[in-house]
Formats: structure tokens, sequence, C-alpha cells
């Protein structure tokens, strides 16, 4: 049969991870996650689920409530949240959704899964101190309009990563 | 009273035309903007992938404009977030102050948390404030049809903004665009997101996002959006070519920072605010502008 299903199809009890709830509720953010009560507010508010219904907040919740880690740190959508901050304004339950996802992205980071644009903007600031590149173009610019000129480059950021320990995600 | 200008990533390289403003309204009304040796980016791209580290380089950024005895004054929605945030913390809580100047220490710096962040539209509210803005107006733009955009980080995390303007129903970019007379319209969907957050992770899911706003805010015969983020700018201005083509359909909608209508109504002309970096054609504005006229001297109410 062309569309049968497969053990990837369904939620498989053997593969929860009952812990999972609690270390999310470990990380600064995260404290709150267990309140959820499943109302759908987040993803009734949310601007991202009105275009894109891949990217479903109460459902992810609900999937972190579960178990299922590996699902949700491995996803796609957890990097689509926009970080309006909506969901967390109108949560009646104060979960602090946008804080847990972000939650959840630096928990999928420390598993190996790096969403690859991050790493590239992460990359640039870590080597540069700033998300965009200046070159003597943009100072050139800058100058001819009056404005005081950038510098590239900031050995105190690289600093601080090598301090946290995240220089680690960006080495090439 | 001056302020540390941080200008963020975005804003210097690519919303330059902000910048321009933002620094000539701020001289005109008396407000000493300093640029600090030493910001990097503020930390929020960061956040993503490191909690700890971003509010590490916030810290940083904040331990710098202490050194210099100045409270902060943003361009960025976003660098406005994750600044506030974190001065709060260091100023609220000790333990984290401890922490994080001990994590420092050996970058041979400090945090006292004594310095403040504020948006310099919260600024301009808050220490100038609209009825001094319109007392100070040259030109008269109450024929300006005005979209307000207020993006994302402005307001929210409402709990680090400590009851400043509400972001369910918010009024002070309404009211400073009310003070430059434009008008102020109330369309639909005005709060919602851009999408920049997302435009490198799914571009055609953030330009969908941008699409409907620019849609209703052409609905609503808005002469532009008005708006106070570099990055909404990236949305609504330069991607608005990029919205027209993968769409198909028309827009037409000029962007405008705050600070250049603001500095309309304060008699400079668009080339001094940089309107020649705007993206979205403002010829038809700029017609409009310049046949506005100037403001008129109030008569006294009781004559004799």
């Amino acid at each position: 049969m062309e569309n049968e299903k497969t053990d990837q199809d369904y939620t498989l009890v053997n593969e929860l991870n009952q812990d999972f709830k609690y270390d999310v509720s470990k990380q600064p953010g995260g404290e709150n996650i267990k309140y959820c009560f499943a109302c759908g507010t987040c993803t009734a508010s949310c601007p991202v689920r009105a275009i894109d219904a891949k990217y479903n907040p109460r459902k992810i919740i609900r999937m972190c409530l579960l178990g299922m880690k590996e699902r949700v740190l491995a996803s796609d959508f957890i990097w689509l949240c926009s970080n309006c901050y909506t969901c967390q304004e109108r949560c009646p339950q104060d979960v602090g959704i946008t804080e847990v996802m972000n939650v959840l992205k630096n928990m999928a980071v420390r598993e190996g899964h790096l969403n690859p644009t991050i790493l590239r903007q992460v990359r640039q600031i870590a080597s540069k101190g700033r998300l965009f590149d200046v070159d003597e173009f943009d100072n050139a610019r800058r100058k001819k309009m009056g404005l005081p000129p950038l510098k590239d480059g900031c050995e105190e950021v690289r600093r601080i990563f090598e301090l946290t320990g995240a220089d680690r995600y960006v080495e090439e | 009273m001056p302020y540390a200008l941080f200008l963020g990533c975005t804003a210097p390289i690519r919303a330059r035309n902000y910048e321009i403003s933002t620094r000539l309204v701020a001289k005109r009304l008396g407000i000493d903007l300093v640029d600090v040796d030493g910001f990097s980016c503020c930390g929020f791209p960061i956040q993503a992938m490191d909690d700890e580290t971003a509010r590490l380089m916030a810290a940083r950024n904040i331990m710098l404009a202490e050194e210099n005895n100045l409270d902060i004054v943003t361009l960025c929605s976003a660098c406005t977030a994750m600044l506030t945030e974190v001065s709060k913390q260091l100023r609220e809580q000790e333990a984290y102050r401890k922490e994080v100047n001990k994590k420092l220490e050996s970058l041979g710096r400090r945090a006292k948390g004594v310095a403040t962040v504020k948006h310099v539209v919260r600024m301009l509210y808050e220490d100038i404030g609209p009825a001094r803005i319109e007392k100070s107006l040259t030109r008269d733009l109450s024929g300006l049809k005005i979209a307000s955009h207020y993006g994302c980080h402005y307001l929210k995390p409402s709990e680090v903004y400590e009851g400043f303007d509400n972001p369910e129903d918010p009024k002070t970019l309404d009211e400073m665009i009310g003070a430059t007379r434009a008008q102020c319209l109330y369309y639909e969907e005005r709060l919602q997101c851009c999408g920049g957050a997302v435009v490198g992770i799914d571009e055609r899911l953030a330009l969908s996002m941008a699409r409907e706003k620019l849609g209703h805010a052409k609905e609503a015969k808005a002469d532009a959006i008005v708006l106070m983020c570099p990055f909404c700018g990236i949305m609504y201005d330069a991607n608005q070519r990029k919205i027209e083509s993968n769409f198909e359909l028309e827009l037409g909608v000029p962007v405008l920072y705050y600070p250049q209508l603001l500095g309309l109504g304060l008699g400079f002309t668009p080339d001094q605010l940089g309107f020649k970096m705007n993206s979205v054609k403002t010829e038809a504005l700029k017609e409009k502008i310049g046949s506005l006229p100037p403001v008129q001297a109030e008569e006294p109410a009781v004559k004799g």
C-alpha cells in the first residue's frame, strides 16, 4: 500500500523522555512550562502560525510535556518563532512561551542541531563583533554623510565566547 | 541630558537614513547623543544559540556606557529589548550582577547596575514630549496620512518596560506622529510583526508576513508607514519590491523612520533626512510635502 504509515508517523510511548519537561523547566526562561493547560491562546495569536501551520506553539509545548525530546529538538519548526512575544504577553498561565522557544533552541544547539542560518550569523558576530561587515566603502559613505566611522572587529566579544564555551559552536 | 547612542549592527550599515535623521532631530531638540567607542552587537542574534553569551554581550555594552557615565539610547527595537532586560537584571539582581562581574573580570570591566536604556522614540516621548514637539514645528504635516508600525520589541516583553505604554493598544508612537500634525491611521492588524527575525530562516514565510501589513496600509490609503526599527525597515522598505514580484502585486507604500517624519515637521529637507536611501520611491510623498504650508504662528487667544 502506498500510503501505509510507519512508526515514524506515530508517537511511540517507549520513545518518550519523561525527564524532558523537567530539563526544560530547569533552564532560565523555561521554569513555567508545566503550567500550560493547552488553551491555545498562543497559537491563535501567533503571526507565524497565521501564515504557516508548520509552526504551532501550543503543539510544541504539548510535545515537550509529553516528552518528545528528539522530535522537538531536531525539528525545523522551533527555529520559526519570530520572537514577537505576542503569545507570551497573552498566556493566561505565564508559560513564557517566547522564552521557552529560546530555551528549546539553546538545548537543540547543545544536542548538535544548530540552524545553519543562525550558525552563519553567530560566526560573523563572534569574529567581527557585529552582524554586518564594515568595509572601507561603508566608512567612506558614512564619512561623506558626516557620520562617524565604524570599527570592524571586537576582541572582547571573542573573549566572551571563550569564557562561556560558546566558541565550540563556531569553530569551522 | 546626554545619552550614549547605541547604533547596533543594522542601522549604521543598512538604515543610515534612520541614523542621520535621528542625529539631526536630536541636535535640533537639544539632546546630546554621544558616540561611545567599543560598542558591539547587542547580543540579541546570539540568544538563539546561547542565552548566557548573549546576555554577557549585552552586559559588556552596558558597562561601556556606565564607564562614560551615560544612559543608553537605542535605534533598533531588538537591541532595546535585549539591553533593557539585561540592564534591569544588573540593576535589580545583585547576585546576577556579581556573577556577571566575576565572569567579565578578565576583560577589566565592571557593571555598576546604574545605566538605563531607552528606545529613541521613547526618549523623545518622555524627555521632549508631544506638546513641546508640536511647538517646535515649522512645517505643517496635517495633509499626510500615516500608518504607524510599532513592531514587537519596542514594548515587548512588557515586564521589562515596567508599564511604559500598552502593547495590546499602544499609543506613544501614534501620539508622536500626531505631534507632527500628520493624521495617524487606525488600520487592520496594525500591531502585526514584520517577520524580520525569520527572514534568514524561511524567506517566503517572512515576506508573507510583511506583505499582509503592507497590503493593509495600502488599503487604508496611507501616504507612508512610519516605523522605528531598522529590521522592520528592511522588511517593509528594502524588501518591498521583492514582495511585489514574488506575490505579483503592486504596493508602492513609502516607509519612513519616525525621525524622518519628525524631521520634516522641524523643517529639514528630505535630502537632509536621508530620503535618497529609502528604497520605495518617495516622489509622490515629497511632492505632497513640498506643497504643505509652513506652520502659522499662533494668534493670541485674546487680542489687545
